[in-house]
């Protein structure tokens, strides 16, 4: 008899068999806590379009491995410090005010990006050795998550998510309209950096079950699924942890049944619900401009 | 210094990437296409990887991968600037969706490097992928011509179309009713961009295209309110940072010379917020 995970056609069966083993159910643990903090703080994300900030601080991933090993930590350490850190220094350098346009905002994420793998290569350079960790961070592992990671994720994702409860109206505010948020009193650019420093935290997360390459899996696709599908901000919110949540159990489910990493079919997954909800987007906004047209009436029109 | 082949490389490839880099940056940073660039250097690696798994040279999926995301980009880019221009501090929409490709197309390559790891023949394919993103210092001399041609083509045609390109990206409505083929421009633009990405990131890595692509060009935007003296300027600021950059990478032992490189460009945006 063979010990290889095998797919039946007894769906109920294949789910007691991956739930059996302690390792399966904490992935599913963690992934299901990543895929409700990336949901809600990928959300804000889309919203106020910081989707190069994103992916700049999923980055900070290598100096953040590369400065732990120097100091002889565990790289999620390392992670957590750069990420937060990244989130400060583009939140404070990048931010509203001081003559930078949206185009020079870029720019800045993007130097900082650079100076940060920079810093990373410098580390490794000190360092001499073999990143032994960095293949896990890269591509994501749910193989080895032990309790103790478990609850450090579930804390996590408990201060970020109360943090944004206790913030969330004002962030919404000044997401939405700065410039009236900021006329009503709103600190405006405090809320972005903070933003920014839960995003890196998120983004830290959500790196342990996807790999750093792949964050976006869970922190952009479902949110900007869910926002393309309805313009209404506590549905869409609630749509956008949904598909998280079923990406990553499905994910998990299949790579469980294979040789191939969980972060391919994460992101595979994410992918298609998000190309299917454009086309579906796409499709139903020419039927309407078609609906539209026929119905017009043809007297008194400036073509 | 000099008496070294693999400076002479490293300064031959890198002063013309540099200068491809400032060049094309100006006009990313004015367009506000960072992360684009950003990500048609990731996508060279998948493309490579897809290569080696059809058998073919990994050159031609590098190039192939990165100028098929930068037209798909151009084309999504058109749609994003027509509504988020006109406010003041919007990103253009378009992020999203790069975001969402580049990821799809990583999660490619983690399954093609996975594929290739655990078939037995496919080793080697591994191996051309690893060897396939040196650093600058590690450039054979013919290499190093290629990144030499390949920079200096990229700078001529992007001095070709600088004019309309410039009436375009500062007025596209304008600039259509002038019947300037914005459009096409727009993607020529960032197909273009993926040819520098593709050569810049298998000469010497995707980090240097990041830095030299926003830095320099972000100082220069600052620093001179021509266009003309702009684009000059952001090309002389990144080859200025390159020569910097692999000078104080020869001279201290344990200084990576791309460190060296980022951290000056970034060093002389730094300045110019200060100074302007």
């Amino acid at each position: 008899m063979s010990t290889e995970p095998r797919l039946t056609w007894n769906l109920a069966h294949d789910v007691s068999e991956v739930l059996e083993y302690h390792f399966m159910v904490n992935a599913l643990l963690a992934g299901s806590v990543v895929a409700v903090m990336a949901g809600l703080l990928g959300w804000l994300m889309v919203l106020r379009k910081e989707t190069f900030a994103g992916h700049t601080l999923s980055m900070m991933a290598f100096p953040g491995a590369a400065g732990a090993a120097l100091i002889g930590v565990a790289a999620t350490w390392g992670y957590f410090v750069f990420c937060v850190a990244g989130g400060l220094v583009i939140g404070r350098f990048s931010g509203g005010g001081r003559g930078r346009s949206w185009s020079e905002q870029s720019a800045v994420i993007g130097s900082v990006q650079a100076l940060a793998l920079g810093l990373g290569f410098l580390f490794v350079s000190l360092y001499g050795g073999v990143l032994g960790d960095l293949d896990n961070l890269l591509f994501g592992t749910f193989l080895g998550i032990s309790d103790g990671q478990v609850l450090v994720l579930v804390a996590v994702a408990l201060v970020a998510v109360s943090a944004l409860a206790v913030l969330g109206r004002p962030l919404l505010f000044a997401s939405v309209d700065a410039d009236v948020a900021s006329a009503r009193g709103v600190p405006v650019g405090a809320l972005g950096i903070v933003f920014l420093v839960l995003l890196g935290l998120a983004v830290a997360a959500t790196a342990q079950i996807t790999g750093v390459l792949l964050v976006f899996a869970l922190l952009l696709m479902p949110a900007a699924s869910a926002q393309a599908i309805t313009a209404r901000p506590g549905l869409s919110l609630g749509l956008t942890v949904a598909i998280g949540l079923v990406v990553v159990w499905l994910g998990l489910g299949i790579a469980y049944f294979s040789p191939y990493p969980a972060g391919f079919f994460v992101t595979s997954i994410s992918f298609a619900v998000y190309v299917g909800v454009q086309v579906w987007v796409w499709v139903r906004s020419r039927a309407r401009k078609e609906t539209y047209i026929a119905e017009r009436p043809t007297e008194g029109v400036i073509a | 210094m000099f008496s070294q082949e693999f400076m002479r490389n490293a300064l031959l490839a890198g002063t013309f990437i540099a200068l491809a880099c400032g060049v094309s940056g100006w006009f990313v940073v004015l367009r506000g296409q960072v992360f684009a660039g950003d990500a048609l250097s990731h996508v060279a690696f998948p493309g490579a990887l897809a290569a080696a798994a059809a058998g073919l040279d990994e050159r031609v999926g590098l190039f192939g991968a990165t100028i098929a995301v930068g037209a798909g980009i151009g084309l999504l880019g058109r749609r994003s600037f027509a509504g988020g221009r006109g406010t003041a501090g919007a990103a253009p929409a378009g992020d999203t969706a790069i975001g969402a490709v580049f990821t799809f197309v990583l999660g490619l390559g983690v399954f093609l490097l996975t594929l290739f790891s655990t078939s037995s023949g496919g080793g080697s394919g591994i191996q051309a992928a690893h060897t396939l993103f040196g650093s600058i210092f590690g450039l054979g001399s013919g290499e190093a011509r290629l990144a030499a041609v390949i920079g200096l083509a990229a700078v001529g045609l992007m001095i070709a179309i600088a004019r309309p390109l410039l009436f375009a990206s500062v007025s596209p409505d304008v600039a259509g009713a002038r019947g300037v083929p914005t459009r096409l421009l727009g993607i020529g633009f960032v197909m273009l961009l993926g040819v520098v990405a593709a050569e810049a990131t298998q000469a010497v890595g995707a980090l240097l295209l990041l830095g030299l692509l926003a830095a320099p060009a972000a100082a220069a935007h600052r620093l001179a309110g021509n266009p003309y003296a702009g684009i000059a300027l952001g090309g002389l600021l990144a080859v200025a940072a390159m020569w910097g950059g692999l000078a104080l990478g020869y001279a201290i032992p344990g200084l990576p010379p791309s460190t060296a490189i980022v951290t000056l460009a970034v060093g002389i945006y730094y300045t110019s917020t200060l100074v302007a």
